[in-house]
């Protein structure tokens, strides 16, 4: 086939059969995932100082099961995120009903200032919640979970808007009509909320958890500004450990972290595609 | 939609607590912070609120004016490359198949999720002196070395003796790689799903037309998805400007920005009042950043209906 020939094979708008466009996304995904890929691969690696392969082991993953302060960030990390995700699923599905039923004076000032923990730089949040808690003499609580509740608070408040944004927007394709047929055959509001709104929204609310609970259990910034030596989460001990180079242990507490998410990941596309059950 | 005075009941139950959150835990501490921006340090604990404005004119200083421009530089050289490498790869994915445009998406959205702070890391395995990169390199350059040998040309080796591993890492390459690598999905979403709800006929009237596809492309599709641009770039330019992780485990120490500094002011320098003034300076540069964006969608909504 001559260079003219495949010219004209390819239509004017089959962009994605243009040989170097092709060329350069492959390039471009390969870039994007070889660092994580060989993250993954090293945590695998027998040898400390972890530049050649030495052969396969699950030793760094005994290792860092076995270190004590990780373990119990882990845990802080899950809790944390577990309370955060509750606590945000249930403000911020109660501030998208009320903002998708209800018209009021300075609504849209509402609704812009949902926007704002979103938009603003992360470590202008992270102080914001350093200042506040010391300002106000934050209580030092020793019992589980109240020794979290500083970054559990900070977290609550950058995710739950996101919540909101993905409800109302769940909420913005609901059929008016059947909430007037509910009312019509009697329901009060608490049985048109059970019946008719909550299964339509029921997708919606699982994916914002979930995308919630990754955005707490990823969050490193603000968390950082928010902890104190006595509970910190994985990333912020990742971090401490980061300080001192790499090293396998890092890349095995990594990749568990990685896979968390992944799954959490396939869960949400897995609900955001409601399109396809209403058919 | 209802009046909230049909159901006040309903309504304050429903706006209580959203509205009480965010005003507590995110208003406030913000006010703290611009409160505290005001203020001295008075010993090595107290701050006292003076109403003082030394705080901003000394973010103005040589030296940590010198930090912010470096900053703005380092951003805006990232917004750019993000911006010339996602232009391709969005054209790529909203032209491909149905099945195709999903798994590529989801390619994209993937890392986006994975922790800022293990992708951060996972690129010092990669560009440190015996990292990956210089391994690639070191063998690209024995292999030209034998080919020159064996063709003759030069006495085996290229300048100098030995393959000296390049320096990729602490310093501000390394840095933009850092943040271009990490905010790059955050330009190519906004720009595909402008892309993707465009009508595609005028590319091909265009093109019909007579247009070439260079022509196409920055009389027709650029000014199409202008607003899919501009979302991207400041998507991309308000993270990268308030950066800490990134510059401080791949940057050296010419390659300090200005989260560096704020950072430092609270976990180490303890000059709080100081490190609020500088938190503020980022708060209200990206209040201008969304003003200026917000001018112009406006601009451009206009200039659509005349």
């Amino acid at each position: 086939m001559t260079k003219k020939q495949s010219i004209i094979r390819r239509g004017p708008l089959e962009y994605s059969k243009i040989k170097w466009l092709k060329y350069f996304s492959v390039v471009f995904f390969i870039v994007l995932y070889a660092p994580i890929i060989n993250l993954i691969i090293f945590s695998f690696n027998d040898s400390r100082l972890n530049i050649v392969w030495r052969g396969f082991t699950i030793k760094y993953y005994v290792k860092a099961l076995q270190n004590e302060t990780l373990i119990l960030s882990f845990i802080n990390s899950l809790s944390i995120a577990f309370i955060s995700t509750m606590i945000s699923t249930l403000i911020g599905l109660s501030a998208a009903i009320c903002l998708w039923k209800f018209n009021f004076r300075l609504k849209t000032y509402y609704d812009l200032s949902l926007l704002v923990p979103i938009i603003i730089p992360e470590i202008c949040m992270g102080v914001a919640m350093l200042i506040f808690f010391n300002s106000v003499h934050w209580p030092v609580f020793t019992i589980w979970p109240l020794n979290l509740s500083e970054i559990i608070i900070a977290h609550i408040s950058f995710s739950f808007p996101f919540v909101v944004i993905i409800i109302r927007a769940r909420l913005g394709n609901l059929n008016k009509s059947l909430i007037e047929a509910s009312k019509d055959l009697g329901a009060t509001e608490w049985i048109t909320f059970r019946y008719v709104i909550f299964p339509f929204i029921k997708p919606a609310l699982i994916a914002s958890s979930l995308l919630t609970f990754i955005l707490s259990l990823d969050d490193f910034i603000i968390t950082f500004f928010t902890s104190g030596p006595n509970n910190i989460t994985l990333p912020v001990k990742i971090y401490s450990m980061v300080r001192f180079g790499v090293s396998p242990e890092i890349n095995a507490a990594s990749t568990i972290l990685i896979m968390i998410v992944i799954i959490s990941t396939v869960l949400i596309i897995k609900f955001l595609n409601y399109e396809k059950d209403l058919k | 939609m209802d009046s909230w005075k049909v159901k006040k009941k309903f309504f304050t139950f429903s706006i209580i607590p959203g509205f009480a959150w965010i005003m507590v835990f995110f208003f406030l501490p913000l006010a703290f912070v611009w409160i505290m921006s005001f203020g001295e340090k008075s010993n090595i604990i107290d701050v006292v609120i003076t109403g003082t404005l030394d705080n901003y004119t000394r973010a103005f200083d040589r030296v940590y004016f010198k930090v912010l421009a470096h900053s703005f530089l380092i951003s805006l050289i990232t917004t750019f490359i993000c911006l010339i490498i996602s232009l391709p790869i969005a054209f790529l994915i909203s032209f491909s198949s149905r099945r195709i445009k999903t798994f590529l998406l989801i390619l994209i959205i993937l890392p986006f999720w994975t922790n800022l702070l293990i992708r951060t890391y996972s690129l010092i395995a990669i560009l440190r002196t015996e990292g990956h990169v210089n391994k690639i390199l070191e063998f690209l350059w024995i292999k030209i070395n034998n080919v020159l040998l064996f063709l003759g040309i030069y006495d085996g080796q290229l300048t100098p003796n030995e393959f000296i591993p390049l320096n990729l890492l602490y310093n501000n390459f390394s840095v933009i790689f850092g943040l271009v690598y990490i905010y790059i999905p955050f330009m190519i979403i906004p720009i595909y799903v402008v892309l993707d709800k465009f009508d595609k006929s005028y590319i091909e009237a265009s093109l019909d037309l007579g247009a070439g596809q260079i022509k196409t492309l920055f009389k027709i599709i650029i000014p199409l998805i202008y607003p899919g641009i501009i979302s991207g770039v400041l998507l991309v330019l308000i993270p990268c400007l308030g950066s800490f992780v990134t510059p401080d485990l791949l940057g050296g120490s010419n390659s300090q920005m200005i989260g560096n500094v704020i950072e430092r002011q609270f976990k180490s320098a303890n000059d709080w009042p100081f490190g609020a003034a500088l938190s503020f300076l980022l708060i209200y540069i990206t209040i201008g950043l969304i003003l200026i964006h917000s001018l112009f969608s406006k601009k451009i909504v206009e200039e659509k209906i005349l």
